[in-house]
């Protein structure tokens, strides 16, 4: 015999076709969406007190509401911080930062890249002797702490003569990337068929025909995860900018550091965060554009070890 | 003039021993195809024929011209991988193009060869796609027109069909013995699928641990196996295998006697243990077994129906004898059949050296 809700539970059962119907409100998605929203919220909180505190006048950063929206919206402090803030040096703001930081980025990306690409290839296919000891050799050097080199790269840009230079940056930078970007490269290539190159040799294209004919052009996932880790690495550096280049060549974070810490009376917060936020939007710029092919190409190159 | 000649081969790979003093000859449009199940060095010898693979020791001959330290695209070959290994970047075109604009060959030459595999293997209206926009037999048939571009002698087939559905498989096939017979060109074939090296070869090599165990035309191999291992691997169904004994009455297996005149022994057959080897097919049933010189009674243990022919397990004299009946006979499970036997169609293998009797 059936009780009540045996019936019930029959009824339902053959009731039940299609889609099952969602719930328009449920506890465990109400939990997941408040703590999402709170810790968004969290997160994006510096960067609105940093958007509102930019848009205010001096008067109104000075009565210290930092959460309240600007009374009256002034662009001052971001032409300011662009054109005319001072550091210790020049009064010429961190256009001059950003013309330097360019400079050093682009040849630096291309050419790490370039090499990178050619080291990950040789490593992936052409397996010649001491292959392996030189990946790991190669890889170690990713877990040695920068500190540790500045001084002697210190020397030996002096001795070849680049000390200052930019290209002494460039190459710096193009060095420090390269066992990360060498791994990346690498692990995509390695994912690829091997008969790919096989066919390719029997076609009679070479090492350098495979490569530029056959592989970097289904390699546009792993070479836009590379572009993003080297742009974004070498904007964001500080400690390599400082060292190795001349205050007339100061890349845009040093400037940056140099606009926020020289005073001359009170503390300009609407300018320093104008200039803050100018300085990170390179990054940020290139994480929205290539959110996908970001995430994409690390999952492309993370299959195989 | 041998197409292409291995001359005492040998691969290592590290201190593994791939291919051991390897020898063999394939006549000019000869289909020779590299039987035997994976990691037998099949596709390691096709890779060092097309010089893929350096090798360890000996020679390889195309057309008579010592190739042995040639790079692969100066050999004289063309090659069809398994996977395709189509360059996803270009266009069918581009594919077929690729290698030709390598050896830097006039335009207009390239055009005309392009257009020529493109009407043989009739992809003509593929041309502008990309391969990830054709079906895996479209992709195979424009891996077959890279090697046709190439206007070659040799062609050197990686398990080709393995990546097909069956049905695909079997249309391929008859393609690919069709395109022989149209260039003539000798073809060297991989497979681990019996019934494609037996339905396209003119002479299979059996390979096993690196070496070639026969190599033979197909009805050849199938009648004459030179031990157990050739005899195991090929047909299907495979063998029935009893362990015997040769006496003066003739066979004796278990407590069953039969008679083994007919049976043609390579030399004199000896007196002593052997395997006893019959195919399934070759166990004689309905109006055969009249005629043969050995009846007697089984029972059908278990049926395996597969339309044409049905497929009985039973028991014969303490061994599993599996044999095949028309699929048309109205038999069920624990029904006694009458089956009888020939010496004629039986094989004995040593039961030491497995080697054929």
């Amino acid at each position: 015999m059936n009780s009540g809700r045996d019936a019930v539970a029959d009824i339902s059962a053959d009731m039940a076709r299609g889609p099952r119907p969602k719930k328009a409100f449920s506890l465990p998605n109400f939990v997941i969406y408040s703590t999402l929203t709170l810790l968004a919220m969290y997160y994006l909180a510096p960067l609105y007190v940093m958007i509102v505190t930019s848009l205010k006048t001096m008067p109104e950063v000075r009565l210290g509401n930092v959460f309240s929206l600007p009374r009256e919206i002034t662009i001052e402090p971001w032409i300011k911080a662009w054109a005319t803030a001072c550091t210790g040096l020049n009064c010429d703001g961190l256009s001059r930062g950003f013309w330097n930081s360019v400079q050093i980025l682009v040849p630096s990306v291309v050419l790490s890249i370039a090499v990178a690409s050619v080291n990950g290839y040789a490593l992936a296919f052409w397996r010649f002797k001491g292959a392996n000891i030189l990946f790991t050799i190669l890889l170690f050097g990713a877990f040695i702490p920068y500190q540790v080199m500045l001084y002697p790269i210190v020397m030996i840009l002096r001795d070849i003569g680049l000390y200052g230079d930019v290209w002494g940056l460039v190459i710096v930078h193009s060095i420090f990337g390269m066992p990360i970007l060498t791994l990346l490269f690498r692990n995509y290539f390695s994912s690829l068929p091997l008969e790919l190159i096989k066919a390719a040799r029997v076609d009679g294209a070479g090492f350098w025909g495979i490569l530029i004919r056959v592989l970097l052009p289904m390699s546009a996932p792993i070479v836009v995860v590379a572009i993003i880790l080297q742009v974004t690495g070498i904007w964001n550096d500080f400690l390599f900018g400082v060292v190795y280049t001349r205050p007339d060549s100061y890349p845009m974070t040093v400037q940056l550091n140099n606009i926020v810490n020289s005073t001359f009376g009170e503390k300009e917060y609407n300018v320093n965060m104008a200039a803050t936020i100018i300085t990170g939007l390179v990054p940020l710029v290139v994480y929205f554009v290539s959110g996908k092919l970001f995430v994409r190409g690390i999952a492309a190159g993370a299959v195989k070890g | 003039m041998h197409s292409v000649s291995v001359k005492d081969l040998k691969l290592n790979f590290g201190s593994v021993e791939v291919l051991q003093d390897l020898n063999i000859d394939i006549n000019d449009g000869e289909f020779l195809v590299l039987l035997g199940s994976s990691g037998c060095g099949k596709s390691t010898l096709l890779n060092c024929i097309a010089g893929l693979l350096d090798i360890t020791d000996g020679q390889i001959y195309i057309k008579g011209r010592n190739v042995t330290w040639e790079e692969p695209s100066q050999r004289g070959i063309g090659m069809v991988f398994q996977s395709y290994a189509l360059y996803p970047q270009m266009s069918v075109e581009g594919n077929l193009s690729f290698g030709l604009k390598n050896a830097k060959l006039p335009a207009a030459e390239i055009a005309t060869r392009v257009a020529r595999a493109a009407e043989i293997l009739q992809i003509e209206p593929l041309l502008k796609r990309k391969p990830a926009a054709l079906s895996g037999g479209q992709r195979q048939r424009v891996a077959i027109g890279r090697a046709l571009v190439r206007d070659v002698d040799v062609f050197l087939f990686d398990e080709p069909l393995s990546n097909l559905d069956a049905k695909l498989r079997a249309d391929l096939r008859v393609e690919l013995k069709q395109l022989h017979r149209q260039l003539e060109n000798t073809m060297i074939y991989v497979t681990h699928d019996q019934v494609e090296a037996m339905t396209l070869a003119d002479r299979i090599a059996i390979m096993r641990a690196g070496k070639i165990q026969q190599l033979d035309s197909p009805n050849e191999i199938y009648n004459r196996p030179v031990n157990k291992y050739v005899a195991d691997f090929i047909g299907s169904p495979s063998m029935n295998f009893m362990n015997g004994k040769i006496g003066a009455k003739g066979l004796t297996i278990g407590d069953v006697t039969l008679p083994v005149d007919g049976y043609k022994a390579a030399g004199k057959l000896a007196k002593g243990n052997v395997i006893v080897g019959i195919r399934p097919e070759h166990v004689a049933t309905g109006n055969d077994v009249r005629d043969a010189a050995y009846k007697t009674k089984v029972v059908a243990d278990l049926l395996e129906p597969m339309g044409a022919d049905t497929l009985v397990w039973a028991q014969f004299a303490g061994h599993e004898l599996r044999l095949r009946m028309d699929g048309q006979n109205k038999i069920e499970e624990g029904q006694e059949i009458e089956i009888g036997l020939n010496a004629e169609s039986m094989h004995f293998f040593d039961h030491k050296t497995e080697e054929r009797l």
